[in-house]
């Protein structure tokens, strides 16, 4: 492999935590995400936090989009936030969507969330601001 | 990506942070060129775990199996597990849903298991072209087994036997008869069958017909490293958890036996040198050959033999002779 050209793939994992009781929503997206050339590491339903914190770690994903829409976004999100940092990976994207209110959503964002996304939000503009946004901040670390 | 110093790195890998375990391999899977001497430090500690492939065709259920194993490995407290589980990339795209963790839940919280999914990219043959690197940062990492997942595209792949010190093919009573098993090249690689799915009918006259199949065709076992070695045909039932005993310990069984026979050690030293020859041909491509067209030291030489008019065996013998450093032979 040391002859060949380096690449490297966005990495996005799509997680479902709570007790929503479907996931096409996170379904579309993950594909949508797919076929915008990312790799995505779907985990399926009733994902708590620790469980989506811990797949974050193991894949080495750049970004995380949460999916809800069982209204717990203000018990789950901010722990997950928490639980990632504490890990040591404050530098992946967290971002989500689903239905959450707009003054939630500010709340989450100056917890550190990156844009949080309404219900029919058109799945290419998804794929654009994860996009745009990682490369950002990996021209932002360090080398 | 945040990039850490690579003596860092190292340095949390040998503490067992999870974090650099992964982005060890994320290295490996981005052919980043730092990679290549943080893997030579980490091959010294590296070729004591069994390596386990699963092959079979899509929707067998083999990561479900893999997490059964998990599950039985892990509450007989038998050391550490790594994962690595290949999805195909999208030709089109580029990208891919990386799906096996959905089935991979019961262990998770353990810190005695490390899963990391992969795409295949544009690599051929079931598995992806970091997978085997994975598998070594994995080892490196202290886990007993490393279970390799292939895409399982129902077509031959042979890759994971090549890489693997044990094959299990998973198949289901959906899948077909042993004929479309056998037309796949799955009867001589596998070491262990696992016909899943036993809770549905057709378990029983599948596994009767590959059992069948086998005896008729025992000059078709060929067993490459290990002598005498009759590959067990098990039914087992991941969802109800039924028959996983049995397999894990015919996988455990497969490994002691290469061990008795000496074998363990004389595959894990050729599975080195092919990994060494691999990377001395890619190597070779690149420095003579560029990526492309008139690239690398002989792309030119190449072009003008071509324009010339010269015998593609006569040229690429010379230029051989070029490479060998020796007189070329007109
Ligand atoms: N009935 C039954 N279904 C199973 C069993 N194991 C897996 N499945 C189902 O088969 C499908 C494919 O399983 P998966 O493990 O993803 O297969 P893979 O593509 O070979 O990795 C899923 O819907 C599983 O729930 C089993 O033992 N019995
Ligand atoms: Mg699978």
């Amino acid at each position: 492999m040391s002859g060949e050209v380096p690449t490297k793939k966005i990495r996005v994992l799509i997680a479902k935590p709570g007790l929503d009781g479907h996931d096409r929503g996170a379904k579309v997206i993950a594909s949508a995400l797919r076929d915008r050339g990312f790799e995505v590491i779907y985990t399926g339903l009733h994902q708590t936090p620790e469980m989506i914190v811990e797949a974050a770690v193991q894949e080495d994903v750049d970004a995380i989009g949460l999916s809800i829409l069982s209204g717990a976004h203000m018990a789950l999100f901010p722990k997950v936030k928490r639980l990632l940092d504490e890990a040591g990976l404050s530098h992946v994207l967290l971002t989500g969507g689903g239905i959450i209110p707009a003054e939630d959503a500010r709340a989450l964002e100056a917890q550190g969330f990156a844009k949080l996304f309404g219900p029919g939000t058109p799945t290419s503009e998804v794929c654009e601001y994860i996009e745009r946004a990682v490369r950002e901040r990996s021209s932002a670390e360090p080398a | 990506m945040v990039e850490r110093a690579e003596g860092d790195l190292l340095e949390r890998f040998a503490r067992g942070e999870r974090t650099a375990c992964a982005r060890l391999i994320t290295l490996a899977e981005a052919r980043d060129p730092r990679f290549a001497s943080l893997y030579d430090r980490l091959a010294a500690r590296t070729g004591h775990a069994h390596r386990v492939g699963l092959t079979g065709p899509p929707g067998a259920g083999k990561s479900s199996v893999v997490d059964q194993l998990l599950r039985y490995w892990r509450e007989a407290d038998l050391g550490k597990i790594g994962v690595v589980a290949v999805d195909p990339s999208s030709p089109f795209s580029g990208g891919a849903l990386l799906g096996d963790r959905v089935r991979m839940s019961s262990r998770l919280g353990d810190p005695q298991v490390f899963i990391r999914s992969m795409a295949s990219r544009d690599a051929h043959g079931g598995l992806a072209h970091a997978s085997v690197e994975a598998c070594d940062v994995l080892d490196a990492w202290g886990a007993e087994r490393v279970l390799l997942e292939t895409v399982g595209v129902g077509q031959v792949e042979y890759e994971v036997s090549r890489v693997c010190d044990t094959t299990v093919v998973v198949l289901h009573p959906g899948s077909g008869d042993s004929v479309q098993a056998m037309k796949a090249g799955l009867l001589e690689l596998a070491h262990v069958f696992a016909i899943n799915k036993d809770d549905q009918p057709g378990g029983e006259r599948l596994a009767a017909d590959l059992e069948e199949m086998l005896e008729l065709r025992s000059d078709l076992v060929r067993e490459r490293a290990l002598l005498g070695w009759k590959p067990p045909v098990l039914r087992v039932s991941a969802r109800e958890g039924r028959g996983i005993d049995a397999l894990a310990n015919a996988i455990d069984a497969h490994r002691r036996e290469l061990e008795r026979q000496g074998a363990f050690a004389e595959v894990r030293r050729e599975r080195k040198a092919a990994h060494v020859r691999a990377l001395v041909e890619s190597a070779l491509h690149a420095r003579f050959f560029g990526s492309g067209r008139g690239r690398g030291e002989l792309g030119e030489e190449l072009e003008r033999g071509l324009d010339a008019g010269e015998g593609p065996y006569a040229l690429a013998a010379r230029l051989v002779a070029r490479i060998a450093g020796e007189e070329p032979q007109r």
